[in-house]
């Protein structure tokens, strides 16, 4: 996927679509949406940094009835998320960026990046089978 | 009022200007970075800017929508102005509360509550 808004917006339609058929919850689709934006986001803007605007991500997602899964892998030399600043700490409160990974890891049930920091797999279970 | 190419409603209320979200997602970051400029220019017009921002159409909200957020609150603070929040979707609310942005900003139940507290 490039960096388009609309093949954006249509992925996220097809996944929470998908999460919808099997009967995920209003919250839990919600959390999908946010989390897959953060992702895609984090990918063309900090990942694609230094490359190209046509430089594509690779998006795999799995919707299934106890679980959804979907990997965000970018191109770019990747990053070391525990280097991210807590912008939940009162000094960084207003700090405009840095939000991303908080909001995928309180809204998914795992979040994992590879060994170089440019994969991210985001999980999401069904509350019930928790 | 909303000009061509808006993403934004804007009213003038007892001295408040008032701004809704035209788009229910408010997501991606070239539409977010043009309402930041819009709300911008609307601050930068004003001596004191008294902003409130309702969310009542909006059902998501992105991380980068914060950041603007962040910004517009910032510029508004710098000028002695005020910015309110309100009519936040309890979903969106809890965005705020895990990012602890609640804390930051001020936010109220309703359109009534925030122009009230305009004074």
């Amino acid at each position: 996927m490039v960096n388009d808004r609309d093949q954006i917006a249509a992925l996220q339609d097809l996944v929470v679509e998908a999460a919808e058929e099997l009967g995920y919850s209003r919250s839990a689709r919600f959390a999908l949406r946010l989390a897959l934006e953060e992702a895609i986001t984090n990918a063309f803007k900090h990942g694609h940094r230094s490359l190209p605007d046509s430089t594509p991500v690779e998006i795999e997602y799995a919707v299934g009835p106890e679980r959804i899964r979907v990997a965000v892998q970018d191109q770019g030399p990747g990053f070391r998320p525990e280097s991210v600043p807590d912008p939940t700490l009162d000094e960084n409160l207003e700090t405009p960026g840095g939000r991303g990974l908080v909001l995928m890891r309180a809204y998914m049930s795992r979040i994992a990046f590879n060994e170089s920091g440019n994969r991210v797999e985001l999980e999401l279970r069904r509350p019930e089978t928790e | 009022m909303a000009g061509s190419g808006s993403r934004i409603r804007i009213k003038d209320t007892q001295g408040v200007t008032q701004i809704e979200f035209i788009d229910r997602n408010i997501l991606d970051e070239a539409n977010i970075q043009a309402i930041g400029e819009e709300i911008g220019s609307i601050i930068d017009r004003s001596a004191k800017p008294q902003l409130l921002i309702s969310f009542a159409n909006v059902d998501h909200l992105s991380s980068a929508a914060l950041g603007t957020l962040i910004t517009v609150n910032t510029k508004i603070r710098n000028k002695g102005g005020r910015l309110c929040l309100a009519n936040i979707d309890p979903q969106i609310y809890e965005v705020f509360v895990i990012t602890r942005l609640n804390q930051l900003f001020d936010i109220k139940e309703s359109t009534e509550e925030a122009l009230k507290s305009f004074g």
